[in-house]
C-alpha cells in the first residue's frame, strides 16, 4: 500500500491520516509522562511539545537506511522539557514500545514488515534511553557545577563582606577613644584595644595577667559582682556601673564600665565585652568642685552647705541618736575689722578657726564657719546632753588665750547658744534658728558665755536673720512710716519743730521701733536707701508745715544720721538735693549725730558736716553725755545743738532731784552755752521736770510731757493750738 | 541580638536551604546532599510535596501571563529562589520583551544562582534582601534601578510567606509593600495551608516538623488568614482559592489534576 508523501507542517485534519495517527501518539505520550514531569507548561501545551517529537520518531522509524541515532535528540528533548524523573524515561519507552509501530508504522513510504518494525522500534528505544540519559547526566552535571560555582561565590562574596566588617570592627576597636576589652565567660581575657592598656598604665601584661573577676577594688558596689556574676550565667544581657581599678603603679582608675554579653547563634553566652570610659579626671574635678562648694575659701572649714547636710543627716538620723550645736558670734568682731582693717580680720578668723577645730577632734562632731564671724560646731551620739556643754566650756576656753596679730595681742570672745535635743523632732532651719536666738541671749547677757536653749525664749524672739532678710523688700513695699514728737521751746511752751523717728510696720510682727532694725539695715548697708528716704519724707513734711505756718517762725525738723550714712560719700549731694527739691531752708533742718558715730573723726570724716553746716544745717549731737563725752573735742565738731541723753533727766523725774544730776546738766548747759551751743533734753515726762531743766538754761526739750511720737497731723494740730 | 544590615550572612551549605529544596522537588540538580535528604524526609509526610510546588509554578506562569496581558510590564518577585525553570522573566519577557523583573531573595546562594542565570538580561536583575524588611526592598538601588514604583507593578509573593512567622509580622511587611505600590498594581500570592491537602492534619503536620528541625519553619495559615493579606485590594477574579482553579488555561476536569495541587491558596489582588 502506498500512501503519498505529506507536505511537511500540514496539520492532517482526517483521524485516521498520518497526521492524525502521529497526534494520537503524541496524545498517548503526554498523557503517560505529564503527572511525570515539573514542567509548567499545561497538557495541552506539553502534547504540542511532544508533537514534533514524536514525528522526529516516526521519520527514524522509516528512515532508509535505517538510522536510530537521531533518536538520542529525542530523549534529550525530554530533558530539556523538565522530564527528569527516570519514571518518565521508562513511561516514554513503554509508550515508544506499545504504540509507535501502531500508530506510525504504516506512515512511511513503504510499509514495514512486523519484524523489521519491531526491530527497527527496540532500536529506537535503545537510542533514546541513551539520549536521554545522556542529557539528564550533562544537566545534572551542570546544575550541580553551577549551583556550587553560585555556593562558592556566595561564600566568597560572604567573606569579603565579613573581611569588610571585620576591618571595620578592627578599626572601631583599635581606634576607639573608649577601652574596649573581651574576655571569656571564666574572666580570661581574650582581647583588649591600646585605648584600654593606656588606661591602665601602658603595660598590657598588667592588664592580661588577671582574670576579669580579680579586678577587685575595695570602692566596688555590692551591684558590680552581682552583675558580673548574673551576666557570666547568661541571666543578664548587660550592665552599667562606676568601678574603680588599681593601675600597674598602683594608682586608681575610676571607670563608666558598660559589659554586654555575647552570645553564639544558638544564644547559648559565648563571650563577655567591656566598654570603659576613663572618668578619673571628672571624678576628681567633681571631688574638687564638691570640696569647694562645701568648704569655706578662707578658714578651709566645712562651710554652710556642708555643715545643713550634716546637721539635716544628724536630725533625719533613727531614734536615740542626739545632737548638740553650739552656735558662735565673735564678740566685737566688728570693731577689730573696722580698728585693723580687714586683712587682719581675716587673718583673726583663721587663727579663730584653728583654734575651733582643734576643739571638735572626736568623731561626730564638726566645725563650721558660717560666715562673717559666725561659726558653728556640732556633735551627734547618744551622750550629747553633756557633749554640747563640754564642747561650749573648750570653745570659750579655746578663745581665752589672746590672739598675736601684727605684734598685737588681741583677745577674742564669743558668744554661745547651745541647742540641744534628739533626732527626728525639728528641722535643720529651726535648730539653726533656736541656736541664733539664743546667742543673742548670750550676747545680751554680756558675751563671753554660753547658754542654753530655751523653747519660750525662743517663742518670744523675732530673729535678726528673718528681719534682715525681710528689710530691702520692706522698703520697695512701703512698710517704714514716720512719726514726728514735738520739739518744745523751753522759755514759751512754743512747738520749735520735731524729731522725725522711723517705725516698721511688720506684716508679722506689727510695729517695730528704730533699735530693732537700724542695727541691721547698717550692717546690709540697706540704711542708706532708707536714710534717704527718711530724709525725703520728712523734709517734704516739714515743707508741707512750713506752706500751713508761715506766720509761726521757723519750725524745725530733726532727722537721724547713722554711722553708715555718715561715711557715703554722697551724703552732702544728696541732702542738698532733697532740700532744693522741696524748697525746704537749710536752717529748718537739723541732721542728728550720735556721739559714739564721732569718736575719734577725723577731719575727713567731719568735712561732710561741716559743708552742711556751713549751708546753715543745724548739727546736733546726740545721746550726749552717754558715750566719751571728750569735751575738749566739742571745739573741732561742726555741732549746733548738744542733745542730752534721757538718763541726765531720769535723775530729775524724783522728788527733790538728785542734786548731782542737776550740777551736772547745769555744768554742761553752762559750757554748751559758751561754746554757743544750744541745748536739747530728752525724755521729758513731767512739769516738774521741765520747770527745773527750764530753769537750769536748757532750750528745747522733747519727751512724753509734750506729746509721744505720732502722725504728721499731731504737730499740725498741736502748731494749730500754739498759734491760738 | 538583631544582625546589622551591613553585617554579612554566614554561608553554611551544611544547612538544607528551602531554596534548594524547592529546586529538588521540581527535579532539578541545583542542591546538595543536606538539601534533598530534608526534601526526602518532607515527602515522606507530604509525598505530594512535588505536585504542590508544580501547581505553584504553573500558578505563577499563568498569573505572570495575566498581568501581561492587563498591560503590567515590572514585576517584583520576593522569595525566588533558585531559578529552576519557567522564571517570572522568562514567562514575562516571551509575553511582553520589554518586561522588567526584579527578583529579590535573602538565600546567599540563590542570589549568587541568580546573578549566573540573570547575566546579560538588562531587563532582569537580582537583590538580597529580607522580606522581612521591606524597607530595604523599596530602597534597594538594584530594584530603584530597574522598575518605576510610580508606575504599575505586579509584586509576587509566590510560596514566601508561609516562610515568615507572626513573630516577623508578615501583615506589617505585606501592608508596607501594598501601601507602597501604585494604583493599578498587583499582589499574586500563594499560601501553604492545611486546607486542600488530601490527608489528614495530623499526618501533613510531620512536614512542618521537618521545617522547623532546619530552622526554616513553615507556617501553615488559614484561607481567612491569607485573605487578609490582599487587605485594601480588590481580588481578581475567582478570587482566593486552590491554585489550579485560578483561571485554567483549558477547562479539564478537576479529577485530572493531581489532589496535592489543591493544596493552600493562591489569589492576585488588584490596587484600585
Amino acid at each position: 500500500m502506498s500512501i503519498p508523501a505529506q507536505a511537511s507542517g500540514e496539520p492532517d485534519a482526517e483521524p485516521d491520516g498520518p497526521e492524525g495517527r502521529l497526534r494520537r501518539f503524541a496524545r498517548i505520550w503526554s498523557r503517560a509522562i505529564f503527572p511525570l514531569t515539573a514542567t509548567s507548561l499545561t497538557r495541552p501545551e506539553f502534547e504540542e511539545h511532544l508533537l514534533p517529537l514524536a514525528r522526529e520518531l516516526n521519520g527514524i522509524l522509516h528512515a532508509r537506511p535505517f538510522d536510530a541515532s537521531p533518536a538520542q535528540r529525542v530523549g534529550a528533548a525530554l530533558i530539556e522539557a523538565h522530564c527528569t524523573d527516570p519514571d518518565a524515561l521508562s513511561s516514554t519507552l513503554g509508550v515508544v514500545d506499545s504504540y509507535l509501530v501502531l500508530y506510525c508504522g504504516g506512515n512511511g513510504p513503504d510499509t514495514l514488515s512486523t519484524e523489521d518494525g519491531r526491530a527497527r522500534c527496540a532500536r529506537i528505544q535503545h537510542t533514546l534511553a541513551a539520549g536521554f540519559t545522556g542529557a539528564l547526566r550533562e544537566r545534572t552535571l551542570a546544575e550541580q557545577e553551577a549551583i556550587a560555582r553560585s555556593a562558592l561565590t556566595a561564600r566568597s562574596d560572604a567573606e569579603q563582606a565579613l573581611h569588610a566588617t571585620e576591618a571595620r570592627f578592627r578599626a572601631v576597636f583599635k581606634d576607639a577613644a573608649i577601652g574596649i576589652g573581651v574576655a571569656d565567660l571564666d574572666g580570661n581575657i581574650l582581647e583588649i584595644n591600646d585605648t584600654l592598656t593606656k588606661m591602665f598604665g601602658g603595660l598590657e601584661h598588667h592588664v592580661r595577667s588577671h582574670k576579669v573577676n580579680e579586678w577587685v577594688h575595695p570602692e566596688d558596689s555590692p551591684q558590680v559582682w552581682k552583675y558580673y556574676d548574673e551576666l557570666v550565667r547568661g541571666e543578664r544581657d548587660h550592665y552599667r556601673v562606676e568601678k574603680a581599678y588599681y593601675r600597674n603603679d598602683g594608682t586608681v582608675l575610676w571607670t563608666n564600665l558598660t559589659v554586654s554579653l555575647l552570645r553564639d547563634s544558638e544564644g547559648r553566652p559565648e563571650y563577655q565585652l567591656a566598654l570603659m570610659e576613663d572618668t578619673t579626671e571628672r571624678r576628681l574635678l567633681n571631688l574638687r568642685l564638691r570640696y569647694e562648694a562645701t568648704h569655706d575659701a578662707l578658714t578651709g572649714l566645712p562651710n554652710r552647705t556642708l555643715f545643713f547636710e550634716r546637721l539635716e543627716k544628724a536630725l533625719a538620723a533613727q531614734e536615740g541618736i542626739r545632737f548638740g550645736l553650739c552656735y558662735l558670734d565673735l564678740d566685737g568682731f566688728k570693731a577689730i575689722n573696722d580698728s585693723l582693717g580687714h586683712a587682719a580680720g581675716d587673718r583673726l578668723l583663721v587663727e579663730v578657726a584653728d583654734r575651733l577645730q582643734s576643739c571638735a577632734t572626736a568623731p561626730g562632731e564638726m566645725v563650721a564657719r558660717l560666715g562673717g564671724d559666725e561659726f558653728v560646731a556640732l556633735t551627734t551620739g547618744p551622750d550629747t546632753a553633756d557633749e554640747v556643754d563640754e564642747l561650749a566650756g573648750r570653745i570659750l576656753n579655746a578663745l581665752a588665750s589672746p590672739i598675736r596679730l601684727d605684734g598685737r595681742e588681741l583677745t577674742v570672745r564669743g558668744s554661745i547658744g547651745v541647742v540641744e535635743g534628739p533626732s527626728g523632732e525639728r528641722s535643720a532651719a529651726e535648730v539653726l534658728r533656736s541656736a541664733d536666738i539664743t546667742m543673742y541671749r548670750a550676747k545680751a547677757a554680756g558675751g563671753n558665755r554660753y547658754q542654753l536653749a530655751d523653747a519660750e525664749a525662743d517663742a518670744r524672739a523675732i530673729t535678726r536673720h528673718g528681719l534682715t532678710t525681710a528689710l530691702p523688700a520692706a522698703l520697695d513695699r512701703g512698710e517704714f512710716f514716720i512719726e514726728y514728737q514735738p520739739l518744745v521751746h523751753l522759755g514759751d511752751g512754743t512747738v520749735h519743730g520735731a524729731e522725725a523717728l522711723v517705725r516698721w510696720c511688720h506684716p508679722q510682727h506689727g510695729v517695730l521701733g528704730p533699735d530693732r532694725f537700724i542695727p541691721l539695715a547698717e550692717h546690709t548697708g540697706l540704711i542708706v536707701p532708707l536714710g534717704r528716704w527718711v530724709l525725703e519724707e520728712s523734709v517734704r513734711q516739714a515743707n508741707f508745715w512750713q506752706e500751713r505756718h508761715s506766720d509761726g517762725g521757723p519750725l524745725r525738723i530733726n532727722v537721724n544720721l547713722s554711722p553708715t550714712q555718715l561715711h557715703h560719700p554722697r551724703l552732702v549731694a544728696e541732702t542738698v538735693d532733697v532740700l532744693e527739691r522741696s524748697g525746704l531752708e537749710p536752717g529748718a533742718l537739723c541732721l542728728e549725730v550720735t556721739e559714739s558715730a564721732l569718736i575719734g573723726a577725723d577731719d575727713d570724716l567731719l568735712k561732710p558736716l561741716r559743708q552742711l553746716a556751713e549751708m546753715g544745717v543745724d548739727i546736733a549731737l546726740d545721746d550726749f553725755g552717754t558715750g566719751y563725752s571728750n569735751l575738749a573735742n566739742l571745739r573741732r565738731l561742726p555741732v549746733s545743738v548738744l542733745k542730752l541723753d534721757r538718763s541726765f533727766t531720769r535723775g530729775m523725774q524724783q522728788h527733790p532731784a538728785d542734786p548731782v544730776d542737776l550740777k551736772i546738766v547745769e555744768g554742761i548747759v553752762s559750757l554748751a552755752h559758751s561754746l554757743e551751743l544750744a541745748v536739747t533734753v530728752e525724755g521729758v515726762e513731767t512739769g516738774a521736770q521741765a520747770e527745773q531743766l527750764r530753769r537750769l538754761g536748757c532750750d528745747t526739750a522733747q519727751g512724753w510731757y509734750y506729746a509721744r511720737p505720732g502722725a504728721p497731723d499731731r504737730i499740725h494740730s498741736l502748731l494749730l493750738a500754739d498759734a491760738v | 541580638m538583631e544582625r546589622p544590615a551591613w553585617a554579612p550572612q554566614g554561608i553554611d551549605i551544611s544547612v538544607p536551604s528551602v531554596s534548594r529544596m524547592y529546586d529538588f522537588y521540581l527535579g532539578g540538580s541545583h542542591n546538595f546532599e543536606v538539601d534533598r535528604e530534608a526534601a526526602r524526609k518532607a515527602m515522606e509526610f507530604l509525598p505530594g510535596l512535588p505536585k504542590i510546588m508544580q501547581a505553584n509554578r504553573a500558578f505563577m506562569r499563568r498569573t505572570v501571563r495575566y498581568a501581561v496581558d492587563i498591560g503590567i510590564d515590572q514585576f517584583l518577585d520576593i522569595g525566588s529562589g533558585i531559578p529552576t525553570f519557567g522564571n517570572v522573566h522568562e514567562v514575562a519577557q516571551a509575553a511582553n520583551p520589554g518586561a522588567k523583573v526584579a527578583y529579590v531573595d535573602h538565600d546567599p546562594v540563590a542570589v549568587a544562582h541568580s546573578q549566573a542565570v540573570l547575566e546579560g538580561n538588562d531587563r532582569a536583575v537580582i537583590a538580597a534582601a529580607d522580606l522581612r524588611r521591606p524597607k530595604e526592598i523599596l530602597a534597594h538601588p538594584e530594584i530603584t534601578g530597574l522598575l518605576d514604583l510610580d508606575r504599575p507593578v505586579a509584586l509576587l509573593l509566590v510560596a514566601v510567606l508561609h516562610f515568615v512567622e507572626d513573630a516577623d509580622d508578615p501583615r506589617a511587611a505585606v501592608a508596607e509593600l501594598r501601601e507602597s505600590l501604585a494604583p493599578g498594581s498587583l499582589i499574586v500570592l500563594t499560601h501553604a495551608s492545611y486546607e486542600g491537602i488530601p490527608l489528614p492534619k495530623e499526618e501533613a503536620a510531620g512536614t512542618v516538623g521537618v521545617y522547623k528541625n532546619i530552622r526554616n519553619p513553615l507556617i501553615m495559615r488559614s484561607r481567612e488568614e491569607i485573605g487578609q493579606f490582599f487587605e485594601g485590594y480588590e481580588m481578581v477574579e475567582p478570587g482566593l482559592v486552590s491554585m489550579p482553579e485560578w483561571r485554567p488555561d483549558t477547562p479539564q476536569a478537576p479529577e485530572q489534576e493531581d489532589p496535592y495541587a489543591f493544596s493552600g491558596f493562591g489569589g492576585v489582588g488588584r490596587k484600585a
